[in-house]
């Protein structure tokens, strides 16, 4: 005797978590019910591992109806053909589009293409995530990239208006759009160390501070928050006066050294460095009109200035300190009149690197 | 032209792709009502269209209202090909035509494709402008109302019952018209879609022509079908009550609306008098070949028809031989048919009512289970205006039910359904009910005005028995004297017929509860448990399930073999539920459906009903079992455990149900214990002679139910019986509409339909074998919907009815469609601690019972309430097999019994005792706790889609219905040629069930309800052929759309209920 056919349909669609999250983590059928026979979820029932198998199956079908709407959650919410309480419509939303923290760090900053796609068997292999789940997520990347691609106005707002997510899941989509766009390098192995919600955070940072959406300007262009402003880039061309120029570098560091002078253990190493740790951070500056520098911004953080302070054994303290001071004293120089570019840099700069400066 | 239907599309949203280059759709949509097409502009390049179309206005005869549906087709437009069809809706507008129900359908309905499925929504509203039609000789019956549920509907009252209606037409089957092969499968399916959603139409006209003609205004327990004949056509059939109802006033609402029990019911047809003129006396096991109905055609038989007198109770076959014209044919029946005319109203009207749920007191007695089943030959309908042989087909099986519960000494039958089962040409048509006796002071008219003057006695409103009078002198001499005496939660209990010339064999007791009155031991129903009735502990869920093998053939000879086995199915059928039920320590079974399904080489017979321990009833005996042949030590061993184990089980269900009526020694001086009765019961299965004897023998020496063990199926019969999985903890269950012993419900409620079909891969199985598999799948059923649901924990299970098919040869197919609900498990706790501390469950249950009915008037029943508690007690174990001269009179004894109802195997007495406590225990209570209902959730607020919940029961606990707003009545096709594609036969099914949920759900958002009660998934074909990876089935389910309110925020919702008007077709419109 075999069973043909078994289905079980409800009127308000119930979906346990537990199989959902099995499900979105791409295990199959057969392997779902391990784990969950495993997970004891027998146990107080008098049911067999068949029981269980079909209840996986029926679930999964279900999820596999509800995987096209989930596609566009706004139409989960009005469409007629499974009636969901509208807080499972969220759970399944924010679950659908939740990711892996390894594999999003994998294809952060890549192009979305069809390239990337046939890879994800390595990223796959490499991540541990099943190849269901990693096309899963990098579909969703690319969907919501698609969607937002095409839209006016901030880009978090926006993500969290079509696809119904929370604040912080939009907000790190916000981030993925943000590196693909901008196909910020994060492989490098110099980068390993960072994970995504380091990068996340900067690319809020820059965000909110180095693109057209960023002065507030709503006349709403296009990718207003996705590309850096140009102009703002062109302007911090202008800070390469204080390497180029010999007298405002040492008033610069004569300055920032007497504010440190006794605060910190790391002193004489921060003296020593701070003309090549300057240099390192203005030339990222200037170099940023050109967009294949835009890529290499994040290695060369960690190249230019993170390394060199790190093997100087400085402490976060010490970074912090440094950084708050080396930015506050450029105010001080006289000829130098790009105070706002300065602080507008300054700003992103140094919380990006306080971020990115752990082991 | 007395109407005017409008409709206007608004807009259409999230269309599907029609054009693959552009990504989009130019769509438009055609609205079409008779043979009147409206077209909507095109809508260019868009999934979310926005017609927003001017009002197309059709301009029709109401007849032709109630028969059509609207049609609306959304279609792309093409400019150099053939426009593509997107899909359909169709809206069934009667509901508009009724003035008490919706009055615009406005809402998005889900766009439907036979192939394709849903495709997108369409928003669309619907109005319709009634003239006053004052043609007395209208064909139409608009206004009728039509309920699904089988009880009066709440916010309903009902002036009278009128009784039974039917109607049936019949088609040819589009599929298999010529022109089938060569349209398309979508043209085709439609074609049949359409069809059947003109035939329901019709046949609702039709019975509500008939309503009308009976002076009613509404159809309850209306139960439409379908039988896909295949060849010889299609049958669309309907049976419904015909009452009167008065909406009840919201303002006065409080405790009356949420009563379900309303319902007086009365017989419009007088044809019982003269049954039950001789009740009293008649006493006539009456076996069914013996009606006017069979001797009829018994003269016929040699030609063209044939009867079998074994318990089948009708067994006609007609287009036998190859070689008898249509005209001979017509002979036997039209014949029949004068006959019958002869005694026109007694032979057209039934004393049939479909409803399951009636007012205190108004059921007086209930003899038992009636049921008829009759095999016939499915020959083509040569006339479709004319479905004479279909109706004397059914009119036969009804006579036999009228002379069952004749035999019974009743003079009504409650809780009656029809259904048939087709396989190939051999169609089995089955009709069941319970005999019963209808008070007669409820059939007295003058108590009409009573009832309604006072708003608590409206609960038992009075019944209007149509041209009656005789009945009534007749009935109330006999029964009257009493009737005022005996107490409602017993009263039903006791025997109709009269003791000293049983029908069947049975043992009678006087009543445990009131002590005056016979009752059998056993009692088997078919309605569900009445709310007065007094019940021990909880309920549950027995199934007796059976598979037999057949050999595959065709013609009479294939209809002989089936008819041949039909009574040993129900014989062991009963056997099972008597096994079954005693294990459970319970003396009555409700809700009793027995489902007998054809195959080509098997018969399946699965009866399902809810075990209840009855108070009045003596406690059932154990069950004992015997070796045949006491040989050997190890012999008596393994008995003498299984015997230990059933003891066990037996003293495990009695925790597990809670059935704990006080061990009583048979003490009190001067109550009426019989003498001990013994007998013994044989398996069905162990048919030979040399038992027989042995059951002479054993007359009368043994206590118990006696189980045989005489060969291994014996042992394996009673393994299976042990190894029924207990229910795991927090679960109950049953198939009636409460569950005795639980009523606090939360308004936590989940709807399900579950299907399965089985593949027997062996072909060469033996009964044995093929009924454990039956049972196990069954039984992995049950398992799977209590893993499934364990979330609702601790929660009941209702209407758990399951239906079984064999669509094909090693096809087994089992659904079910029913609602878990939760209760709320400290309460519980609770009222059952309480109820073991007291000595008398009964008030307490029948607190429960008006409270699950929404009524929470304890003072309505506490004067007749029994006024204390009873302790049960005192076993004496009895039973009646009297001597049977041969195995197969007792075999066709006990088939008879079965339609009954009432096997009696064993018994005990015992004696009343009075306890003061109980009656404190009849206090207001269950009106204080309804008032304290509190809605555990809300509807969600916001959300751009209305919530519709679903459920087969005819309320939702805590809530209030205000409204019923019209029938819900569906039929669905869908096909596939991509099989594999949508997920092989179960990804093909789960959407289409959940396409229909969602379908049914957007029109009873459309109408403005929130709610479908009495839902029923009615038909469920399924048909593939994995080969070709194609796959079709067809679904019917109906119920009633509703608004209902929170107990906690009715005043809320005001705004929603029209409700205030009420009808005025008043109680005078009758009789």
């Amino acid at each position: 005797m075999s069973v043909e056919l078994d289905v079980f349909v409800v009127n308000t669609t119930i979906m346990d978590e537990e199989v959902y999250q099995l499900w979105l983590d791409g295990y199959t059928v057969n392997d779902a019910v391990k784990v969950r026979m495993e997970g004891g979820v027998l146990e107080g029932c008098e049911a067999s591992a068949e029981v269980l198998h079909s209840d996986t199956m029926d679930q999964y079908r279900t999820f596999q109806m509800c995987e096209r709407l989930l596609h566009s959650p706004v139409k989960l919410a009005n469409q007629l053909l499974f009636q969901i309480p509208p807080h499972r419509q969220v759970m399944l939303i924010e679950r659908y589009y939740a990711f892996d923290s390894v594999f999003v760090r994998e294809v952060l900053g890549k192009k979305l293409s069809k390239g990337t796609k046939k890879d994800l068997d390595d990223v796959s292999a490499k991540t541990g995530v099943t190849l269901k789940s990693c096309r899963r997520q990098f579909d969703n990347f690319k969907r919501v990239f698609k969607v937002v691609e095409e839209l006016k106005g901030p880009l978090v707002e926006n993500i969290r208006q079509h696809f119904l997510l929370s604040d912080k899941l939009a907000r790190d989509y916000a981030a993925i759009v943000f590196f693909a766009n901008n196909r910020f390098e994060t492989g490098k192995k110099k980068l390993h160390y960072l994970t995504f919600q380091d990068f996340a955070f900067c690319a809020g940072q820059l965000i909110s501070n180095w693109t057209v959406g960023a002065l507030g300007d709503y006349n709403m262009v296009e990718d207003m928050d996705v590309d850096l402003e140009k102009e703002f880039l062109q302007d911090l061309k202008e800070l390469k006066i204080l390497i180029t120029d010999r007298d405002l570098l040492d008033q610069h560091k004569s300055l920032v050294c007497t504010a440190l002078r006794g605060k910190t253990k790391a002193f004489n190493e921060m003296e020593a460095n701070f003309k090549n740790l300057s240099r390192g951070l203005v030339n990222i500056a200037a170099k940023l009109t050109n967009t294949k520098e835009v890529r290499d911004f994040f290695i060369d953080l960690v190249e230019k200035f993170i390394e060199p302070c790190r093997s100087d054994k400085w402490t976060a303290g010490d970074m912090r300190l440094y950084l708050t001071h080396y930015t506050n004293s450029a105010h001080v120089l006289d000829t130098f009149k790009h105070q706002v570019v300065w602080d507008r840099y300054m700003g992103v700069i140094k919380s990006c690197i306080l971020k990115m400066y752990h082991d | 032209m007395p109407g005017k239907l409008k409709a206007k599309i608004v807009a259409g949203r999230h269309l599907p792709v029609m054009d693959r280059a552009s990504d989009l759709t130019d769509a438009f949509v055609e609205v079409k009502f008779g043979n009147t097409t409206f077209k909507t502009d095109v809508y260019p390049k868009s999934l979310n269209p926005q017609w927003n179309s001017e009002w197309f206005k059709f301009e029709v005869d109401d007849e032709d209202l109630q028969d059509e549906p609207l049609q609306i087709t959304v279609l792309d437009h093409d400019t150099y090909s053939a426009n593509d069809a997107i899909g359909k809706v169709y809206i069934d507008i009667d509901p508009l035509l009724s003035s008490e129900a919706a009055t615009v359908i406005s809402g998005w309905f889900p766009i439907y494709d036979t192939i394709h499925g849903i495709r997108g929504e369409i928003n669309v509203l619907v109005k319709v402008d009634l003239f006053n039609d004052l043609n007395r000789f209208r064909q139409s019956s608009c206004g009728v109302k039509f309920f699904c549920t089988t009880s009066i509907p709440r916010c309903y009252r009902a002036a009278l019952v009128h009784g039974f209606v039917e109607e049936l037409v019949v088609n040819e089957d589009p599929e298999y018209q010529w022109i089938d092969r060569i349209r398309t499968p979508r043209a085709s399916n439609e074609a049949r879609q359409r069809l059947i959603s003109l035939m329901s139409g019709e046949l609702q006209r039709k019975i509500g022509l008939k309503v009308l003609e009976m002076g009613g205004n509404a159809v309850v327990g209306y139960l439409q079908c379908f039988d896909l004949e295949g060849e010889s056509g299609l049958v669309v059939r309907a049976i419904g009550t015909a009452c009167t109802l008065d909406k009840l006033i919201p303002g006065s609402a409080s405790n009356t609306n949420t009563h379900p029990n309303t319902a007086p019911a009365s017989n419009a047809c007088n044809s019982p008098s003269k049954e039950i003129k001789e009740s009293p006396l008649a006493h006539g096991c009456r076996s069914s070949h013996n009606s006017p109905v069979h001797s009829a055609c018994s003269s016929q038989r040699l030609s063209h028809s044939q009867n079998f007198s074994v318990s089948v109770p009708t067994l006609v076959f007609t287009g036998m031989g190859s070689g008898i014209s249509v005209g001979k044919e017509a002979g036997p029946l039209k014949t029949l048919l004068r006959q019958q005319a002869q005694s026109a109203l007694e032979q057209r009207e039934f004393p049939f009512f479909t409803l399951t749920c009636f007012p205190p007191g108004f059921l007086v007695h209930i003899g038992g289970v009636v049921s008829a089943r009759s095999v016939k030959l499915l020959d083509r309908i040569h006339n479709p205006d004319e479905p004479e042989t279909r109706d004397a087909w059914w009119e036969e099986i009804r006579q036999e039910i009228k002379s069952h519960a004749k035999a019974l000494g009743c003079h009504a039958v409650v809780g009656y359904s029809e259904s048939t089962t087709i396989c190939e040409e051999v169609c089995i048509l089955s009709a069941s009910g319970t005999a019963a006796m209808l008070n007669p002071r409820f059939m007295r008219e003058g108590c009409l005005d009573a009832g309604g003057s006072d708003q608590r006695l409206s609960r038992q409103p009075p019944l209007g028995m149509v041209g009656s009078e005789r009945a009534e002198g007749e009935v109330s001499s006999s029964w009257l004297g009493f009737d005022d005496a005996s107490p409602p939660s017993c009263g039903f209990c006791h025997i109709p017929y009269d003791e000293f010339n049983m029908p069947f064999p049975a043992q009678l007791t006087y009543c445990y509860h009131c002590r005056r009155q016979k009752v059998p031991d056993v009692l088997f129903t078919t309605i569900d448990l009445p709310a007065e009735a007094a019940v021990t502990g909880k309920g549950c869920l027995i199934q007796a399930r059976l598979c037999r093998t057949k050999k595959k053939a065709q013609g009479e000879v294939n209809a002989t073999a089936i008819s041949n086995l039909l009574p040993f199915m129900e014989y062991e059928l009963h056997t099972q539920l008597m096994n079954k039920l005693k294990l459970r320590c319970m003396n009555a079974l409700f809700g009793l459906r027995i489902q007998i399904s054809v195959g080509e080489n098997m018969l399946l017979g699965l009866a399902s009903a809810t075990g209840v321990y009855l108070s009045a009833l003596p406690a059932p005996g154990g069950i004992q079992i015997a070796g045949k042949t006491p040989s050997d030590l190890s012999y008596d061993q393994h008995i003498s455990t299984m015997q230990k184990r059933i003891n066990d089980t037996i003293a495990m269900n009695k925790e597990l149900y809670n059935i704990h009526p006080p061990e009583c020694i048979e003490e009190v001086v001067g109550s009426p214990i019989p003498d001990r009765q013994r007998s013994r019961l044989f398996r069905s299965t162990s048919e030979s002679s040399d038992e027989l004897s042995e059951l002479d023998l054993s007359h009368g020496k043994k206590d118990a139910f006696v189980l045989e063990i005489d060969d291994t199926d014996a042992v394996e019969d009673i393994q299976s019986l042990l190894t029924d999985a207990p229910m795991p903890a927090g679960f109950y269950s049953c198939n009636t509409e409460v569950m005795p012993g639980i009523y606090n419900w939360t308004s936590g409620l989940q709807m399900f339909t579950s299907v399965r079909v089985y593949r027997l891969n062996n072909a060469n199985l033996t009964n044995q074998g093929l009924n454990k598999i039956f049972t196990d799948l069954c039984e992995n059923l049950l398992k799977s919907l209590y893993f499934k649901l364990r979330s609702m924990i601790p929660c009941c299970l209702c209407h758990l009815n399951f239906t079984v098919a064999v669509p094909e040869e090693e096809l087994i197919q089992v659904a079910v469609t029913a609602v878990a609900m939760s209760f709320d498990k400290e309460t519980q706790l609770a009222a059952d601690k309480a109820l073991n501390k007291g000595s008398g469950e009964n008030e307490e249950q029948l607190q429960f019972s008006m409270e699950l009915c929404g009524e929470s008037t304890s003072s309505n029943n506490q004067p007749t309430a029994k006024p204390s508690g009873l302790p049960e007690s005192a076993m004496t174990h009895s039973s009646s097999r009297d001597r049977c001269s041969t195995w197969l009179e007792l075999l066709r004894l006990k088939a008879h019994t079965i339609r009954r109802g009432s096997v009696k195997t064993s018994r005990r007495t015992q004696s009343l005792a009075n306890s003061a406590s109980s009656s404190e225990r009849c206090s207001p209570l269950p009106e204080v706790r309804s008032r304290s209902l509190r809605s555990t959730r809300s509807l969600p607020c916001g959300a751009p889609v209305t919530v519709v919940k679903m459920t087969p029961l005819s309320f939702l606990p805590r809530t209030r219905i205000v409204k019923y707003l019209g029938i819900i009545n569906m039929f669905f096709i869908r096909e596939t040629t991509s099989l594999r594609e949508e997920g092989g036969v179960s990804g093909f099914l789960h959407s289409f069930i959940a396409e229909v949920f969602a379908m049914v759900r957007a029109h009873v958002a459309a109408l403005g309800g929130n709610a479908v009660v009495s839902y029923s998934m009615k038909e469920c074909v399924f048909m593939e052929n994995p080969n070709k990876n194609q796959a079709q089935c067809l679904i019917n389910v109906s119920g009633d759309a509703v608004i209902f309110v929170r107990e906690s925020d009715q005043e809320a919702i005001p705004p929603l209920i029209t409700c205030g008007q009420t009808s005025t077709t008043g109680a005078d419109g009758t009789t």
